[in-house]
């Protein structure tokens, strides 16, 4: 008599396309997942216990270490949210210097993305090929902030450093490269039959689904939502800036690939556009007091991060720490779906999946 | 020479010289893996932007190998408590076994060959699919789920695609009337070299080689982003070792295989209309295609990504199995057409 029985696989923490720690619990009946359960919060360091204690400016470098690829925003949100809540002025200076590096940064994070994912596809060059594309952004961001990943960039009022000289004129340089070397890619992967028959189709939901687990990002507009903070909620400069919102109405791992591709082409014009307008002088601090001391209340800002809407809620005693802060972190609310999205695919399809949503595991685990 | 000691009556002198002749090859075939290692290195780092080896013996990291090779053999060899350990030991010498087998009957040129089967090319297909049971063994025996999933993949897809890389050759059977891989190569130099009449075989042979070979894109078997490293993840040391020789020395024996398939062997093109060409000797045509076959397949694995295991299947079996023996059709009527004499 044969006999079958489904196999507990435990995929994670330490298993290279889990992208960081986490860990999914599957029960496997051959190759094919009947249950899936992700357990989280192995690099969990309780940032938002930790900011009770600290000073707003100390704050910043900690969103630096929850979603490391994007730095930039998760510093530009903190900054933001004190800002909003002290009716802070900021400089046009510093404002372009932010948008310029929070896009550099959107493209930079995009990358990684794209090259991790053919990695977990299985293919090998697109990955060395993307990260020489953002080394060159990392160089740029060195020179801007003296940081390559962790930037610790902004500050309440406006930015810690200007740009040095002859800056602005090599971000320039640097776009119509990206622009091509994007084209290559589309080249290279995108016409790939192996690569197509990999990931479209794979990891479908619609945008009833989409809103219920209230996902956000790229994993939100592939079921056709147009909804994107920096042209729905327009903070800091965005509006003074012409760009699209990709959308696509499939829903699976292919759409939202395309998205994230052509994310990277709009936010090459919003440099185009930034770029040109630079200011040539102006002040890159607005006037702060020296001990930042919000005013008695709360408040809830939100922006667009690369991997959807990142959030920052602060309730202030008019201390010099808030006496609660909340990140909305994108990537742990669009991880939510993954169980729902397992269910019945086979073990390959479970690193599409999971690398199509795009998480960064200091984002999930907070 | 290789000719006269064959069909001569066996002695000891016979016996030892068969002796020392293999201890060569099997000399040239680990100097072989060993540089196919670093070359592998060398040209996916170029296409991929990287530099490769550039540290030990040299500029060109020519040591690196031997050195990756001692360090393996040096480690130590740890076989996890809960495995069946006979099993364990035995599964990387039966995959490394055969892999050594067939390069048997692989002629290197008209007179440098080591055995000239009246079969050998049915030998070859035969003994190679014998490696799969080591890789199921392994995997089975290592007591890791992540080993017996890859275990299955392999097995499953060595299975599925040994069948049409065994169906396209037939038709290179059928137009030389013989097995004799020897006879095969004088008919491609009487007539034309098998890629040009045998294109669809070809094309079959080359997809279902690297199949066999379970490199990229058919690498699932040892998928590291999904079975971290498949059937050998619980293997380290030389027993890790064997099997990752296994798998180079069937990348000599199946770039030496097409070559002599399917590109002319030792003689040189156009060797009718251009008789000087042969005054270059054969070793080097042959070294000169093989290398091709070679880089061809290292190109392939910098470029495309990894198929999934039911596309696999799917593709085995609907694509290439039907494909193969329209092509076994075709050609019988071909020759029944034109080539009857």
């Amino acid at each position: 008599m044969i006999r079958t029985e489904e196999m507990l696989l435990n995929v994670g923490p330490q298993h290279p396309s889990t992208h960081g720690v986490f860990r999914v619990v599957i029960k496997i009946d051959g190759e094919i997942i009947t249950e899936a359960t992700p357990v989280i919060g192995y690099l969990h360091r309780g940032t938002e216990k930790l900011a009770e204690d600290l000073n707003y400016t100390q704050i910043i470098p900690y969103t630096d270490r929850m979603d490391y690829l994007s730095a930039m925003t998760g510093n530009y949100v903190v900054c933001h949210a004190v800002e909003t809540l002290m009716g802070l002025e900021i400089p046009e200076r510093a404002e372009y210097l932010r948008v310029i590096a929070m896009e550099l940064n959107r493209v930079a994070s995009h990358l990684v993305w794209f090259g991790t994912y053919l990695l977990d596809i299985g293919a090998m060059s697109p990955f060395l090929y993307a990260f020489r594309e953002r080394e060159m952004i990392t160089n740029l961001i060195n020179e801007l902030c003296g940081a390559r990943l962790t930037f610790n960039y902004m500050r309440v009022g406006g930015v810690k450093w200007d740009a040095p000289d002859g800056w602005i004129q090599k971000v320039k340089d640097f776009l119509p490269y990206m622009r091509e070397q994007l084209e290559g890619y589309h080249t290279l992967v995108t016409g790939n039959e192996i690569f197509l028959s990999r990931i479209k189709g794979i990891g479908k939901y619609n945008a009833e689904t989409a809103i219920k687990y209230s996902l956000s990002g790229a994993n939100l507009r592939c079921t056709g939502v147009k909804w994107d903070l920096r042209k729905d909620e327009p903070y800091s400069i965005y509006d003074r800036f012409d760009f699209d919102v990709p959308t696509e109405t499939e829903g699976d791992a292919y759409a939202r690939y395309l998205i994230r591709m052509e994310e990277i082409r709009q936010s090459i014009r919003i440099l185009e556009q930034a770029v040109e307008q630079f200011p040539s002088s102006g002040e890159i601090m607005g006037k702060v007091p020296r001990v930042i001391k919000p005013p008695v209340g709360e408040t809830y800002v939100r922006i667009e991060s690369p991997r959807g809407e990142i959030g920052c809620y602060i309730n202030s005693k008019g201390k010099p720490q808030p006496y609660r802060m909340k990140f909305r972190r994108p990537s742990f609310y669009n991880l939510q779906i993954l169980p729902e999205l397992l269910k019945g695919q086979n073990v390959a399809n479970l690193i599409t999946i999971l690398g199509g949503i795009d998480i960064v595991l200091g984002e999930v685990d907070g | 020479m290789m000719h006269e000691l064959l069909t001569s009556t066996p002695s000891w002198l016979n016996f030892a010289i068969f002796i020392g002749l293999g201890a060569v090859l099997l000399g040239v075939v680990l100097g072989f893996v060993t540089y196919a290692i670093l070359a592998e290195r060398k040209v996916i780092g170029f296409m991929q932007l990287r530099i490769g080896p550039n540290r030990l013996g040299g500029r060109f990291g020519l040591l690196q190998t031997v050195a990756d090779v001692l360090k393996l053999l040096l480690k130590e060899d740890t076989i996890p408590k809960k495995a069946d350990r006979p099993l364990f030991i035995l599964a990387p010498v039966i995959a490394f076994v055969p892999a050594f087998m067939v390069i048997a009957v692989i002629p290197f040129t008209d007179k440098l060959y080591f055995a000239d089967l009246g079969v050998g090319l049915l030998y070859y297909l035969a003994i190679s699919g014998l490696t799969t049971f080591g890789v199921i063994t392994g995997g089975w025996a290592s007591n890791n789920k992540y080993a017996l999933l890859g275990g299955m993949r392999a097995v499953a897809q060595m299975i599925s695609y040994e069948i049409p890389l065994v169906m396209s050759v037939i038709g290179i059977i059928l137009l030389t009337g013989s097995l004799n891989i020897i006879s095969i190569v004088e008919f491609q130099a009487g007539q034309l070299w098998f890629i040009v009449l045998q294109p669809v075989a070809f094309a079959i042979f080359m997809i279902a080689s690297v199949a066999e070979l379970n490199r990229t894109p058919f690498d699932l078997p040892e998928a590291e982003s999904e079975l971290v490293a498949g059937y050998h993840v619980e293997y380290s040391g030389f027993r890790f070792a064997f099997f990752m020789l296994a798998e180079y020395v069937y990348l000599f024996a199946m770039a030496s295989l097409v070559t002599v398939l399917f590109l002319g062997g030792w003689y040189p093109p156009f060797h009718e209309t251009l008789p000087f060409l042969l005054y270059i000797p054969g070793v080097v045509w042959f070294l000169l295609k093989f290398s091709l076959v070679v880089f061809f397949m290292f190109w392939i694995r910098a470029t495309f990504p990894r198929l999934r295991a039911d596309h696999l299947m799917e593709f085995g079996w609907k694509v290439l199995l039907p494909l193969a023996l329209a092509n076994i059709f075709v050609t019988a009527l071909l020759k029944e057409l034109f080539f009857r004499s």
